[in-house]
């Protein structure tokens, strides 16, 4: 019964949520920056603007151009109704598998690559070259990662590992816990391109990785990349958020728990992004080929996370 | 009697008449080896066929894997061959009839049930495929270079693997498997080691590990794409096969579990073969030569199974012994599958285009459509994504290494403890570079702006070959969607090996692992992501319905007049930066020659830039000892003068030496 409430709660609260945190992120960032920012509504502004424009596909392009953002979406959204945000009943457990859901993600990561590469252009080319390259090395630290969290459980469902921590607090403070949050956190970095690793506010070819690969949808197509990119940023620290901080998450069907559920998930997400967006004030982009040694870092501590599982239990 | 068939019949019906006939043979062997995994145990013993031993051939449910595994692919091929062969002037009667052999042999291998039948089909196997490999060395002088270096290889491997079943025979009663299986107990431990590391080095040439991969890359590109995809995803098994067979079933690994290091070393070479697998494919242009870098990463994948299924037999744990078995044995199927398809696939563009490099091809998907599809369903299965494959067999795989760490019961000991977290970094590492690899296969190759004149008139190619791809896909999305269909054959086989009858894997709609927790359900995943798709497309649809239809624009060319495909990122500059992470693992060579104009040398007249990535183990381990045998060679020319008193005297000396010799040591 929570299952099904948690199915159709998260992807009504992400996908409703998701713009309003990139709005909030980017007042968080201009207000330290001594701007008055936008507006924490201004992204939903943004797409409604953009979903009433028209339809302009590139000449040139094929199917998969205009697919990618359909599976970006569909991906993502997936990943919300099968996640534990809410509540740790899953409505589809089978697919509430860790592993499953960061393929998923990958998947999506996919789509976009391909369509950069299918318009031809040398930006989307280059924008699809650079993510893939970050991708296939984050996924050995997210691969890692979850491997020591889910060593002490003894399971990859999602759910099992969120109810074991809602259960046994103590181990969030764990050595192996405390060292997988890190790498963690660092690969939540890379892969919604958030800086050091990608600005997501720049437009410069030299720098553009997600941008680059995107610059040439347009209208309701960019509208749906823009509302896919922010369901992805919310999914991923929705997911940080209980995987290392359970509380609050539902375990019954109860309206009230589901409600705490709720409240608890949009507080979390919204002070990671809000300490996120502080942190990005104090940073730099680094450069392309700086950002391997930074995830060859995060990928040490993952392993090293493992062993602390293992020998420390 | 295809064989007989393609040498009787003229030209004409030739290829047809060996394609279907092989075909129909696979279609055969397909039901024999499903047969043989619900239970059945064929065996036949044919006494007059070889002199001394005769030829015994016992199927049974490991087998039977591997043969209906071996004869899908060669129902595939079959199909494939009939137009392919033809408009690429293959139908000389030696190719037509050695396919058929072929694929015979191969389906022999798994069935024999003697060390002396295993070496002959094993030989035979190694023959015929090594004539197909060569059949193009008329038109194309890199052929032979290939033949040579699969030659050389194929046969040493062989010695191996005969040195070890010999030595293994020789403390046996006869030769046959039965006995072997009964001779294991009272094997002493040194024997047992010497026997399992030289049939592995056998056994792993043929699976194209690392490092004995060196004629796979070669071998594999060369061959007709329809024999590659024999090759590739049929013959490479058999040596997983063999090592199933010796290591776990005669040698007694499974009952008695056998020392760590053999299963630690099986483990290493596998992590070691999948990273610099798929590391050499990402770097790759040639299409065919970065799928054959892709075999050799799967064979990783299926060692670094049957490595753990061999460490948790020896600390005991059954149950995970199963679930690693299992997910080695389905990858193995998986592989077949989708290599199956994207080798086709690969042949088709050859077919078409005339041209493997990636560099020179794209904008293949307004041409060929349908070649296009199929190599996209098979690059998403061989990344390991959902709704794909492979994402299948990993996610199997890493359920069984992950409970290889059990917490708080028990201690599994510390080669375990250090294993296990380094075999999960190879497979994520390995996932994460596949993506990137077939990404790079797929958008590069199929999507984007034709880079050549070829690429941009190719037309999709003829109704059999299209046929074949249109199987291969279909087994692909069954094995992808519906897993739970070949799980039983699966834990059936895996029950023969490891004596215990309990299935490892429990499948309906849902995979669901017995005795570990952990459940997956690929129906639903994909059930899941189209009901997603269709709700986005559906609310886009909504949202956007009062609009015009979709209008096309120019391309953004920063203002700068129409976008040639010189514009586009090829293949090499999509790798480039994975190529400088791992630069000190690949160590590429690069080369800049620039031309100055004859009047200042502050003018370019031209900049030649040159890249190679050479295989770094290969140069480090091959080419010392090719270095050697040539100078060897140097060394031995100079006694061959031509003069014959001189080759009188080298008699003269010997006997004299040997008769000295014999006088002394009596």
């Amino acid at each position: 019964m929570a299952g099904i409430v948690g199915a159709v709660v998260q992807p009504v609260l992400i996908v409703t949520g998701a713009p309003v945190l990139v709005g909030m992120m980017r007042q968080v960032r201009a207000r330290l920056e001594g701007r008055a920012g936008a507006g924490v509504m201004q992204p939903w502004r943004d797409l409604r603007k953009l979903f009433g424009k028209e339809r302009i596909t590139p000449r040139g392009t094929s199917e998969v151009f205009r697919v990618a953002p359909l599976v970006l979406v569909a991906t993502t959204l997936v990943v919300t109704v099968v996640a534990p945000f809410v509540t740790t009943d899953s409505a589809v457990d089978p697919a509430a598998d860790l592993f499953a859901v960061v393929a998923l993600l990958a998947l999506g990561a996919v789509a976009l690559a391909l369509a950069g590469l299918d318009t031809g252009t040398a930006f989307g080319g280059m924008g699809a070259s650079r993510e893939m390259t970050i991708l296939a090395l984050v996924e050995p630290t997210l691969l890692v990662a979850i491997f020591a969290l889910s060593v002490r459980v003894g399971s990859t469902n999602l759910a099992a590992i969120v109810s074991a921590t809602v259960h046994d607090p103590g181990r969030v403070i764990s050595p192996a816990s405390l060292l997988a949050a890190v790498a963690l956190i660092v690969v939540i970095i890379a892969e919604t391109g958030r800086l050091p690793v990608d600005n997501p506010s720049t437009h410069l070819e030299l720098t553009m990785v997600h941008e680059a690969m995107i610059l040439e949808y347009a209208g309701p197509d960019l509208a749906l990349v823009e509302l896919a990119s922010a369901m992805r940023l919310s999914v991923f620290l929705g997911l940080l958020a209980n995987l290392f901080l359970p509380w609050g998450v539902a375990t019954t069907a109860a309206p009230l728990a589901l409600l705490v559920g709720v409240v608890a998930l949009v507080v979390k997400i919204g002070v990671l992004g809000a300490l996120l967006a502080a942190g990005e004030v104090f940073l730099a982009k680094l450069r392309l080929f700086r950002v391997p040694e930074l995830l060859a870092g995060s990928f040490l501590l993952a392993l090293l996370a493992v062993g602390a599982s293992f020998f420390l239990a | 009697m295809a064989a007989v068939a393609a040498v009787a019949v003229p030209v004409r019906a030739r290829s047809t008449v060996a394609g279907l006939g092989t075909a129909f043979a696979g279609a055969a062997g397909v039901v024999a080896g499903i047969a043989a995994t619900t239970g059945g145990v064929f065996s036949v013993r044919l006494s007059g066929v070889l002199p001394l031993f005769g030829v015994s051939l016992t199927l049974d449910a490991l087998g039977g894997v591997f043969v209906a595994v071996t004869s899908g692919v060669a129902v595939a091929a079959g199909i494939y061959g009939i137009s392919y062969t033809r408009s690429h002037g293959l139908d000389a009667r030696p190719v037509q009839a050695v396919f058929p052999l072929f694929v015979v042999a191969m389906l022999l291998v798994p069935a024999a049930g003697s060390v002396s039948s295993f070496l002959v089909c094993w030989e035979l196997m190694a023959l015929f495929s090594l004539l197909l490999v060569v059949a193009e060395h008329r038109r194309r002088p890199e052929v032979a270079s290939a033949g040579r270096w699969y030659a050389v290889m194929t046969h040493l491997g062989f010695v191996a693997v005969l040195i070890g079943l010999v030595v293994f025979a020789g403390h046996a009663t006869d030769d046959s498997f039965t006995a072997l299986r009964a001779a294991a107990r009272d094997l002493s431990p040194g024997v047992a080691g010497v026997v399992f590391v030289v049939t592995l080095a056998g056994f792993a040439s043929k699976a194209g590990i690392v490092p004995l991969h060196a004629w796979l890359p070669r071998a594999h590109p060369e061959a007709p794409s329809h024999v590659s995809a024999l090759m590739s995803a049929a013959m490479v098994n058999l040596g997983v096969y063999g090592m199933v067979r010796v290591g776990f079933d005669l040698l007694g690994g499974a009952s008695a579990g056998g020392p760590t290091w053999w299963w630690l070393l099986v483990l290493t070479l596998g992590a070691l073969s999948a990273v610099y697998g798929i590391l050499q494919a990402a770097m790759s242009t040639d299409l065919k030569r970065l799928l054959g870098h892709s075999t050799t990463e799967n064979m990783g994948l299926v060692l670094i199974a049957l490595g753990a299924a061999g460490l948790f037999t020896s600390s005991g744990n059954r149950v995970l012994a199963g679930v690693a078995l299992a997910a080695a044995l389905l990858h193995v199927i998986n592989h077949a599958a989708f290599k199956t398809l994207l080798f086709l696939a690969a042949g088709s563009v050859l077919h078409a285009t005339g041209s493997r490099d990636l560099d020179a091809l794209g904008g293949l998907r307004s041409g060929m459509p349908q070649t296009t599809a199929a190599f996209g369903l098979g690059a998403l299965a061989a990344s390991a994504l959902p709704p794909g494959t492979a994402f299948v067999s990993e996610w199997l795989l890493l359920q069984a290494l992950i409970h290889g760490l059990p917490s708080g019961s028990g201690d599994p000991g510390t080669a375990l403890a250090v294993a296990m977290p380094v075999a999960v970094a190879a497979v994520a590492l390995t996932a994460g570079l596949a993506v990137a690899t077939f990404v790079k296969a797929f958008g590069v190759g199929f999507l984007a702006k034709p880079r050549s004149e070829s690429a941009a008139t190719a037309r999709e190619s003829p109704a059999t070959m299209r046929a074949a791809m249109g199987l291969a896909a279909v087994a692909c999305v069954v094995l992808a969607v519906l897993p739970g269909v070949v799980l039983p054959g699966v834990a059936s086989a895996s029950g023969v090996v490891l004596g215990a009858g309990e299935p490892a894997v429990a499948a309906a709609v849902t995979l669901r692992l017995t005795g570990v927790t952990g459940a997956l359900s690929p129906l639903i995943i994909t059930v899941a992501l189209l009901a997603a798709f269709v709700l986005a497309a559906g609310v886009l649809r909504a949202v956007t319905a009062r609009r015009a239809a979709r209008r096309e624009a120019r391309l953004w060319d920063c203002g700068a007049g129409p976008m040639s495909a010189r514009m586009e990122y090829t293949a090499t500059s999509f790798a480039e930066p994975l190529q400088r992470v791992f630069d000190n693992v690949v160590q590429p060579e690069t080369d800049v020659d620039v031309t100055h104009h004859e009047e200042s040398r502050y003018l370019v007249a031209a900049v030649e830039y040159r890249r190679k990535v050479p295989d770094r183990i290969e140069r480090r381990l091959y080419q010392p000892v090719l270095n050697l045998v040539a100078a060897w060679g140097r060394v031995g020319r100079r006694l061959a003068t031509g003069s014959v008193h001189r080759y009188l005297g080298y008699g003269f000396y010997t006997v004299c030496g040997l008769l000295l010799l014999l006088a002394v040591t009596r």
